[in-house]
């Protein structure tokens, strides 16, 4: 099952740190970056079920997941 | 020569000259069991599998042999089990390039390597690279040697369907020949005439789909180089050839090259010796010495019929279902459409069975098609991606693919054919939930050692019951069937792969050695009523 309640640890760092490892990319590379960030998040997570949720909230936030 | 039947391409092999039949001076069109239209490796298989079980069979096919050019080349092992249960698979394994090793570049990086180390314990590789004329020369020997004891199988060179009047329990065929035309009838008619199948046409049957559409330049170069024995495999080339190219070793000092082009091409242009060569030159750098020994450009789509079967006409190989290059698909799937198809046909024609048992043919090998074309887009989509947002996901992927296991999960080139378990047949029987998985009812029976041999040949003649730590009679016959009984000692392989937790096990398995049913003890009608499904009495 997909977590939708908070579950940063750090959120204002963490948030802090997406943006920063942008710095000094080109819109491509920063497209780029994020496309391998995905998938490396993607494979921690791992569950097929777990991640069609995420990417079916992603594409419409308003709906809550099943 | 006359050209009442035109010659649409040169030949590797002459195996089947045409020779005038008497029933070309028959008053009335004479009346086969079977007639098989088209002469390729499907055809062939076919006529193979139905003679050596006693079922007389017409080969008709417009040219009279193998064509020229290399084509399928890659065989995989579910094929050569099948066409080790045909008697032809000797000569392949002798003749075929086995590889293990597969190596995936990005431009002008190596990305990573793979070896398809294929489990322990089975009598054949996972693959071999042959020539797709050498194949269909390995199936007429055996076809040979098959007619040699007996087998009624009958070849027909320079035999062209013109027409095709289906009835009822019949069909009739219009033929053209070098000495004219004349008429065959039919009970049934196996349309194994490929991708473009004429019968398809003159049934006017829709061959629909997802269509796809991309060329390939398919480049044979003879050399003596170092390359080693493996796949090499580019996402956009360095040498900027397109989308993929593919290098892999045949038989004879022969390498096949495979251009991915585009679907815009100028094809005239594309085949000009110099073109090509500019091409491969690119590729192997201008120090490596080659000659070209064949180049064709294949272009593909991907579809299937609706349905195989059309009453007394049935569909198989490519006139059914065509899928891209990747994976080997094409010719490995037409062969189990073979193996699936054969025993229902000769249990139909004897009787044993009803008509209805060739649905399932339909039925299982629609879904075998669908999970090709489903594995073939994939590769495909991944291969040529169709929007920039794809296509960011694919490099992203690649990129990791170089530092990271994992994303080399997802790098698809291909997924390299298995074969089909027919999951929710109508066929098939109880399962035992203590058993493996890889053999529940549908899959097809993995091979294993047994003393001085292996399994797989000891199955596929008729229906086998297989009993491993159970007591059970010799045979068995029910529904017009006598089922011999098959006792196997619990060796690890026969354990891991047929019994996982269970203490016993009774397997019931189908002529195309695939699993009907099974339990953990002999109970004989159970066993009775699983067979009368897998026949479709049901």
């Amino acid at each position: 099952m997909l977590i939708t309640a908070p579950n940063l640890t750090r959120p204002d760092e963490t948030y802090e740190r997406l943006i920063a490892i942008h710095d000094g990319l080109t819109e491509a590379e920063s497209h780029a970056l994020n496309a391998r960030l995905v998938l490396i998040l993607m494979n921690h997570i791992g569950d097929h079920q777990v991640l069609d949720q995420a990417l079916r909230l992603a594409r419409d936030p308003s709906r809550a997941p099943d | 020569m006359t050209d009442l039947v035109a010659e649409r391409y040169r030949l590797a092999f002459r195996l089947y000259p045409y020779a005038r039949s008497p029933d070309q001076d028959a008053p009335a069109p004479a009346r086969h069991k079977v007639i098989i239209a088209g002469g390729g490796p499907i055809g062939l298989a076919t006529a193979l599998d139905l003679g050596r079980r006693g079922v007389p069979v017409v080969l008709l096919d417009d040219h009279e042999g193998a064509g020229l050019g290399s084509r399928a080349l890659c065989f995989a092992k579910r094929t050569l089990e099948i066409c080790d249960r045909l008697g032809a698979a000797g000569p392949m394994l002798d003749k075929g390039v086995q590889w293990n090793v597969g190596k995936v570049f990005h431009d002008d990086r190596l990305l990573y390597e793979f070896n398809l180390l294929p489990e322990g314990g089975h009598a054949f590789p996972a693959f071999i690279n042959l020539q797709q004329p050498w194949f269909e020369k390995f199936l007429h020997d055996a076809i040979l040697a098959a007619q040699a004891e007996g087998a009624p199988i009958e070849l027909r060179g320079r035999n062209r369907v013109d027409a095709v009047t289906p009835s009822a329990d019949h069909v009739t065929l219009d033929i053209m020949t070098p000495d004219g035309p004349y008429q065959l009838q039919a009970d049934w008619l196996i349309a194994c005439d490929g991708a473009r199948s004429p019968l398809r046409g003159m049934l006017g049957l829709s061959f629909d789909g997802r269509v796809f559409e991309d060329n390939f330049l398919i480049a044979d170069v003879k050399m003596k180089a170092d390359f080693p024995t493996e796949r090499w495999f580019w996402f956009e080339p360095h040498f900027k050839s397109g989308d993929s190219a593919l290098l892999h070793k045949q038989p004879d000092d022969i390498w096949r090259i495979d251009f991915q082009l585009g679907w815009n091409i100028d094809r005239a242009k594309e085949l000009e010796p110099a073109n090509i060569r500019a091409r491969v030159d690119a590729m192997l750098g201008p120090d490596v010495a080659y000659e070209l020994d064949w180049c064709s450009i294949y272009t593909f789509q991907c579809r299937r019929m609706d349905r195989f079967r059309h009453g007394r006409v049935l569909f198989a190989g490519d006139s059914a279902h065509q899928v891209s290059p990747f994976g080997a698909r094409g010719a490995n799937s037409g062969i189990q459409d073979v193996d699936n198809l054969a025993w229902k046909l000769a249990l139909v024609l004897d009787g044993t069975a009803p008509d209805s048992l060739l649905d399932s043919y339909d039925a299982e090998r629609v879904h075998g098609a669908d999970e090709n074309i489903l594995n073939s887009t994939r590769a495909t989509d991944f291969i040529t991606p169709k929007t920039p947002v794809s296509k960011l996901f694919r490099n992203a992927v690649l990129t990791l693919a170089e530092h990271l296991p994992f994303a080399r999960t997802v790098v698809n080139s291909g997924r390299l054919s298995l074969p089909c378990t027919y999951d929710g047949s109508a066929l098939n029987g109880p399962d035992h939930p203590d058993m493996p998985p890889r053999t529940r009812p549908g899959s097809p029976c993995p091979d294993a050692p047994l003393a001085g041999g292996w399994l797989l040949p000891h199955l596929g003649r008729g229906f086998t019951l297989l009993s491993i730590n159970q007591t059970v009679p010799d045979s068995l016959s029910a529904h017009g069937l006598t089922v011999p009984r098959l006792a196997l000692d619990a060796t690890p392989e026969i354990a891991a792969r047929y019994l996982g937790n269970a203490k016993g096990a009774v397997y019931l398995i189908r002529p195309d050695q695939h699993v009907a049913a099974r339990w953990d003890h002999f109970d004989e009608s159970a066993i009775a009523a699983a067979l009368a499904r897998a026949i479709g009495k049901v």
